[in-house]
């Protein structure tokens, strides 16, 4: 009873009225496209514009979420003009103003998608159609990614990936709504072969640890593919759940296995747990085949090398992005991460910030927030600046290529945060690839998906 | 048979369609009035009527209720990669294949009960969520899900000539059902499983079910055999699951295999047991609380709860953002088992015990004639 006495908007009644009709299918040609012409999902009208962050907060990838949201909020301070203004400053080209996005003040709603494609959908869903989210980022797992990035392409947003490693991202399921910043699996691949080749010979045999999802499955194959094109042997290929604990029962068989190479396709808690158990295992300490055996993550941030610790010193993996590259905008970067938050930012965090800046200057360059036009200001973006050297967003595939990082862990760290080295940057002519090698097919811009 | 439906049946029914159907409006104000969590209110509350058929009818607590939901989804999901993106087809699939699953399990797990009953249902429950992240990978997709993509085969969609522009979605008869059109779609489905759950409560069938319940050796004794009884109920139920876990997949055509896991097969119990085992209505506003809950309170963070608390001086705001944030965001799980672990103590009837207490009270002081439907209170 307390609905009348409230009275009802009219608005409300429209909709709920219509939505009625429509659910009842009494009247499906009601609506035409046409009718939408200028209009599109969350087309914001007021003073400011709302980003969505679909952040793991909990569960394995839980640390690089919380990097991430910290990321976003100076990202968004910078383009609000708070702050000294971080990357704005050395974007090259740039069409940010540090006035907010087209004028208009940028805020966020943010949702923990506790690293599970579900929720994570539930999640970008709820910032959508309540919250009036213009655009979704982040995630820290490939499977979020390309389950939000599906999501965002059925509702006409653009989804900006976090960090996603996947081949798949931007390969099988790429889709036009979405954009990815990081690296991918192949290019870890092109760029890791090479070192490991020169640093452990080339008659190697090699056993493969493997996260049982989209991301796991495409890096042990690109890294497969890579090492036995140095002339590696791989000895067998194990898949473990993802957000297992204890790896005892995966580790115990390599002993006997005949492999002298153990590669670890984890990320987040899981390569903590499995590198440092591997570690007490003895594994590096052993000889097998008459070679001293060795570990491999090829894919490591800083966040991990510090939750492993010691476990981490010497072994090689790859990185898209670290604080103590000593290029303008990754010192930028790092200089006002740091002195807001206290400490060095992850690569999860880098690839965040950048990716919430990209958004906005291909908004301001394409001087609206309808998706399309958008969409097509992205596309084929050269820029600079950013830390990675000269990048372009691909047109193709919406995969960014630019330089990627091989990285070691410090054999002396200098301080908690100084855990990895860089030995070597690999440009980016080395590691592009032809996009059509995966498949996939992107879809249409237009007609724009309404959401409700 | 004397009447169709009795008059207190007739009104519940109407009252619960009612309360279902203005749902946009009177949710509005508690900040839930979007499509998506009033398509995952009618969804779990289907899953929540069907449970409690077995569960609150017959007596069997399954704790591996997941697993049917989630073949109904991966199923549905199936449907429309293969036939066609319509939606009737996929859930026509989704209840035929969970309701054969639910009959070889039930089949198997029904030949004990109580307490090994339960652990049957988890260890098969788990067992399926385990196939689905390992053997099964090539039909589940693992851990990053089943998707639609556009170059899905979709025979009966290519037969007829259908192409598709963007991303498919699934529709119903060529009109989507995102957004408020497919909360109604769901809607009807929930006024349906309530109806039909209604009958099978007041019918023979139901009454066989609740003596099952009451004492299964004094049926046997009788003369009865009770198990063609406990397997009907439990394939049923098994089809309820399946239904909702299609409907999930036609609003969000995604399938993952985290909602075949075992929590979320103790969510459903928790659902019945918070809102009323055995009552109709009461597993439905169990299942909407929880995800209330779940979608409302996790969204919290600690600049609205700052904003919230910033009427208070700066210091004693600090403190109470510090203590209630602890409760909201990540930490809601904590807000539901205290919820949960109050209404067990003092409510062990659930939440429709408390509406009939405070009914009984209003009905004590004399407001005579009070026939006000019961399940409109509560939800709030």
């Amino acid at each position: 009873m307390t609905i009348l006495k409230r009275g009802l908007s009219r608005r409300r009644v429209l909709q709920t009225g219509m939505a009625g009709i429509i659910g009842s299918g009494v009247a499906p040609l009601v609506f035409t496209k046409g009718a939408w012409a200028q209009e599109f999902c969350n087309n914001p009208t007021g003073d400011t514009v709302v980003f969505g962050l679909n952040l793991p907060l909990t569960g394995t990838y839980a640390e690089e979420g919380a990097d991430e949201q910290k990321a976003y909020e100076l990202a968004i301070a910078h383009l609000n003009g708070e702050g000294d203004g971080g990357l704005l400053n050395v974007l090259q080209p740039s069409a940010l103003k540090g006035n907010g996005i087209l004028g208009k003040k940028v805020t966020y709603v943010s949702s923990d998608s506790q690293t599970k494609s579900d929720v994570a959908r539930a999640g970008a869903t709820r910032m959508i159609e309540r919250d009036g989210a213009i655009m979704i980022t982040g995630g820290s797992s490939s499977g979020e990614a390309i389950a939000v990035q599906g999501l965002c392409q059925e509702m006409g947003v653009i989804f900006m990936a976090g960090l996603t490693h996947s081949n798949d991202t931007t390969g099988k399921d790429k889709r036009r709504y979405g954009f990815r910043h990081f690296f991918n699996a192949y290019q870890s691949g092109i760029g890791l072969a090479p070192v490991l080749g020169d640093a452990y010979g080339k008659d190697r045999r090699a056993y493969h640890l493997t996260a049982d999802y989209t991301w796991g499955w495409t890096q042990e194959e690109s890294i497969k593919n890579a090492t036995e094109g140095l002339g590696w042997e791989t000895v067998a290929a194990v898949r473990t759940p993802l957000g297992a604990t204890d790896y005892s029962q995966y580790l115990t068989p390599i002993l006997n296995s005949g492999a002298d190479v153990l590669i670890l396709n984890h990320y987040g808690l899981d390569m903590v747990n499995s590198l440092t158990q591997a570690v007490q295992f003895g594994m590096r300490d052993r000889q097998a085949n008459g070679k001293d055996f060795q570990i491999v993550t090829p894919l490591i941030s800083e966040l991990m090398a510090k939750g492993a610790g010691e476990s981490v010193k010497g072994i090689f993996g790859t990185s898209n992005w670290h604080w103590n590259l000593q290029d303008p905008g990754s010192i930028a970067f790092t200089k006002s991460f740091g002195a807001k938050y206290g400490s060095p930012p992850s690569q999860a965090a880098h690839t965040a910030y950048v990716q919430a800046l990209l958004y906005a200057d291909a908004v301001e360059r394409a001087g609206t927030f309808y998706p399309p036009e958008v969409i097509k200001a992205l596309e084929g973006f050269e820029f600079d600046g950013m830390g990675n050297g000269p990048t372009v967003y691909r047109a193709d595939d919406h995969q960014c290529i630019k330089s990627v990082l091989v990285v070691q862990g410090n054999e002396s760290p200098t301080s908690e945060f100084d855990v990895l080295n860089v030995f070597q940057e690999i440009d980016r002519d080395t590691v592009a690839y032809d996009p059509a090698i995966f498949g996939g097919e992107l879809g249409e811009a237009e007609p724009v998906p309404m959401c409700a | 048979m004397p009447k169709f439906m009795s008059r207190n049946d007739l009104l519940l029914f109407a009252g619960f369609s009612l309360v279902v159907l203005a749902m946009p409006i009177w949710l509005a104000p508690f900040g839930a009035g979007y499509p998506d969590l009033l398509q995952r209110f009618m969804i779990f509350g289907i899953f929540a009527v069907g449970f409690n058929i077995l569960f609150g009818l017959t007596g069997y607590l399954s704790f591996g209720h997941a697993a049917f939901f989630g073949v109904g989804s991966y199923a549905a999901v199936w449907s429309f990669k293969l036939l066609t993106l319509d939606a009737i087809p996929a859930m026509i699939f989704a209840v035929v294949i969970s309701g054969l699953f639910a009959l070889v399990i039930g089949f198997l797990c029904l030949r004990r009960s109580g307490i090994y009953f339960s652990i049957l249902t988890l260890a098969f429950a788990q067992m399926s969520y385990n196939l689905a992240y390992s053997v099964l990978t090539p039909i589940t997709n693992g851990e990053t899900g089943l998707q639609l993509t556009l170059n899905d085969p979709r025979v009966l969609d290519a037969a007829v000539g259908q192409g598709f522009v963007g991303q498919p979605v699934p529709n119903l008869l060529g009109q989507q059902l995102s957004g408020y059109a497919g909360f109604y779609f769901c809607a009807s489905f929930l006024i349906l499983g309530f109806f039909i759950a209604q009958r099978i409560a007041g019918s023979p069938f139901g009454m066989m079910l609740k003596a099952i319940k009451s004492n299964q050796t004094r049926m046997q004794f009788t003369g009865f055999n009770t198990r063609p009884y406990a397997l009907s109920a439990f394939v049923i139920s098994g089809m309820y699951a399946g239904l909702a876990g299609a409907l999930l997949a036609v609003t969000d055509p995604l399938a993952g295999a985290e909602r075949m896991q075992w929590t979320a097969s103790g969510e459903v119990v928790l659902m019945t047991i918070l809102g009323g085992v055995g009552t109709l209505v009461g597993p439905v506003i169990g299942a909407w609380i929880i995800k209330y809950f779940e979608n409302i309170l996790s969204a919290l963070n600690d600049n609205i709860l700052a904003r919230f608390w910033s009427f208070l001086p700066e210091g004693v705001a600090d403190v109470l953002v510090k203590v209630t944030s602890k409760f909201v965001g990540d930490g809601w799980h904590l807000t539901l088992g205290l919820a949960f672990v109050i209404v067990v103590i003092f409510l062990p009837g659930g939440i429709m015990e408390g509406v009939r207490r405070v009914a009984a009270l209003f009905r004590r002081s004399g407001s005579s004639g009070a026939k006000t439907a019961p399940q409109t209170q509560p939800a709030e």
